[in-house]
């Protein structure tokens, strides 16, 4: 075997990857070369190109206010599901719990529902809890950080109980013959070790939530949009590549998060 | 330090009994050895001392302290496990000093002993590594320096050494040894290794079944063990099956009578011969037993010859195979299947334990 020609099957491996990477990067390439353009309509070629779609994304009130409740939703919704989350999955791989391999795929179920159907059951949920208490639950966003927390939970089970499962026990004995108590043992040990776990779902947790459009369509109330649904209907108006800039603006902040999280836990481990 | 005491203890799983009616008494400073095959209950019984296990029955004093029910945090026994267990997030240094802190030792005062446990097992200056970054030796070492640097009360050592290679094991066996002695620390090992047991223990423990077969020290087990089992485990043993047909009376099952140490009992019997207590040739002249054995298999193993032999004729319905062991000194040929030889023992020589049916 010479190492100097590739053989045909190596050539015909490499192209088929190339292809698959150019299907998944051609939209975002798109996305990010419309933001430039000049004229307000899409349309080849450009015409010419300017930045001004990114002051314009920048100063849309309407956008700002989304990215900020989208922000905050899924910032609190990343917390409770890791709240929820890591105890259930801890629960789920060191006790031998009854019908366990059914809350299991109980706790997975909002990751391969489809959004609308997630939404309009929540939706249905949400008036029936009103009608029943009194309290203002339809459109709150208590309501909307409630339901969103249920997708975050899939990942912090998948991921959480993926750690734990190659995690070696012996080492939490280790800690507690040396004299740590049980909560010591965990803080100490146990969490350092599932660390990465748990930052890599909290940081695809928080993007399912913030860019989730179809359950949050049903929960929004009036005057409290997210983001993705701000873009939705700053788009049944316009199709100026202001969104363009915008969802520009998004994906780099989420791949700078990737890319810092990475620095502290290696997310290729994880995931 | 203290002295240990185990007593009645048990560990049933439903009705699987793992640990049945263990007693042992461990002094101050001495180093005994749990011995026996895979799932004998040893492991069982060194966690039940750790605490990891609770027991069914039966109780563990760790000098005046009963600590049956005790969390394994409040035991003060340091435990070397198997796999080492080091945390791999934490330096060597951090490893060392995690015992200290729990204790909330000031970490000023830590320091200093961290540092002296890591001079003990001769890890000084590798205080910033991290476990990944050590050899298996080392990491073994830095679990050792660990477990002594708490000061515990007994040292609980769990297969230490069953992953480190042969060459090293050697090396690690005296260490471990030598600093035992040094700092008179109470300890009990756990192991499969005949070997290493023989080499460290002060008093070793051979359990099979959940059951402790017998307690002594390497030449009361070998001299004199208990039972069969004890017999075929620690060194090896020749075992011939019969009965003992009159006081000091055995006969094979194929028909040879042999004298034997007179206090047995009538029935069913093994007599179990340490190979190396069988003379052969001219030793045997003059011996009371005394037999012309036909060679059936013969071995070279360097510095002994092992021959399969039988005792009885080839007509006989049981050929009463026994193995020897011959030193092998210079001029000595193998012997050749179906050639006999002369081999004999002295009467007590010979081990008799009763035989089922």
């Amino acid at each position: 075997m010479t190492t100097t020609r590739p053989s045909l099957g190596r050539i015909a491996l490499n192209a088929a990857a190339g292809l698959s990477l150019l299907y998944i990067l051609l939209p975002l390439i798109f996305v990010t070369w419309l933001a430039f353009f000049r004229q307000e309509i899409p349309s080849f070629p450009p015409e010419g190109y300017s930045l001004k779609w990114f002051s314009a994304a920048a100063n849309n009130q309407p956008f700002i206010n989304g990215f900020l409740l989208s922000l905050q939703v899924g910032v609190a919704a990343t917390l409770l599901g890791l709240l929820v989350g890591v105890p259930a999955s801890l629960a789920l791989v060191r006790h031998r719990i009854v019908l366990g391999p059914l809350f299991n795929t109980l706790l997975l179920m909002p990751l391969v529902m489809p959004g609308i159907v997630l939404g309009t059951a929540i939706y249905v949920f949400q008036i029936e809890t009103e009608i029943a208490t009194g309290l203002p639950v339809m459109g709150s966003q208590g309501g909307l950080i409630a339901a969103h927390t249920l997708v975050v939970i899939p990942w912090v089970v998948r991921l959480v109980t993926a750690s734990l499962v190659g995690f070696d026990r012996t080492i939490e004995e280790a800690a507690q013959n040396l004299g740590a108590g049980p909560f010591t043992t965990f803080r100490r040990v146990t969490l350092p070790s599932i660390r990465p776990g748990i930052v890599a779902a909290g940081l695809f947790g928080f993007v399912t939530s913030f860019g989730n459009l179809e359950m949050s369509l049903f929960l929004v109330g009036p005057g409290r949009t997210t983001l993705p649904i701000a873009i939705l209907q700053y788009l049944e108006w316009k199709i100026d590549p202001t969104v363009a800039a915008a969802s520009l603006i998004q994906i780099v902040l989420i791949a700078v998060a990737m890319i810092v999280t990475d620095r502290y836990v290696k997310l290729s481990r994880v995931v | 330090m203290a002295r240990l005491s185990i007593e009645h203890l048990r560990k049933t799983y439903g009705d699987l009994t793992v640990v049945n009616d263990v007693n042992i008494d461990i002094a101050d400073g001495e180093f005994l050895v749990l011995l026996g095959p895979s799932g004998c209950g040893k492991t069982t019984t060194l966690r039940m001392v750790a605490g990891f296990i609770a027991p069914s029955a039966g109780s563990i004093t760790i000098g005046e302290r009963s600590v049956t029910t005790l969390p394994p945090w409040k035991r003060n026994c340091g435990l070397v496990f198997q796999s080492y267990a080091l945390f791999p997030h934490m330096t060597v240094a951090e490893n060392v000093a995690f015992g200290l802190e729990m204790r909330k030792i000031p970490p000023a005062d830590r320091a200093p002993r961290v540092a002296e446990a890591l001079r003990l097992v001769q890890l000084a200056g590798f205080d910033e590594r991290y476990p990944r970054q050590l050899s298996g030796g080392q990491q073994q070492r830095v679990a050792l320096a660990r477990a002594l640097a708490m000061e515990p009360d007994v040292l609980l050592l769990d297969e230490p050494l069953s992953n480190l290679d042969a060459k090293l094991r050697q090396e690690v066996r005296v260490e471990i040894r030598d600093l035992q002695r040094k700092l008179g620390l109470t300890t009990i090992m756990v192991t499969h290794d005949q070997e290493e047991a023989l080499t460290m223990a002060d008093r070793l423990v051979v359990m099979e079944k959940g059951e402790v077969r017998q307690i002594g020290t390497q030449r009361e087990l070998y001299e004199r063990p208990a039972d069969r089992f004890v017999a075929g485990f620690i060194g090896r043993s020749a075992f011939l099956d019969g009965d003992i047909v009159a006081p000091g009376r055995f006969r094979t099952k194929g028909g040879v009578a042999i004298g034997c140490a007179a206090a047995t009992r009538i029935g069913a019997a093994t007599l179990a011969l340490r190979p190396e207590r069988i003379a052969v040739g001219g030793e045997a002249d003059g011996l009371h037993n005394r037999f012309e054995a036909r060679v059936e298999h013969a071995s070279y193993l360097g510095a002994i010859l092992e021959i399969d032999v039988s005792l009885s004729g080839p007509d006989a319905i049981d050929k009463d195979r026994m193995l020897l062991q011959i030193p092998n000194k210079a001029g000595i040929a193998e012997p050749k299947p179906g050639e006999t030889i002369t081999i004999g023992w002295a009467e007590d020589a010979g081990l008799v334990y009763p035989r089922e049916g």
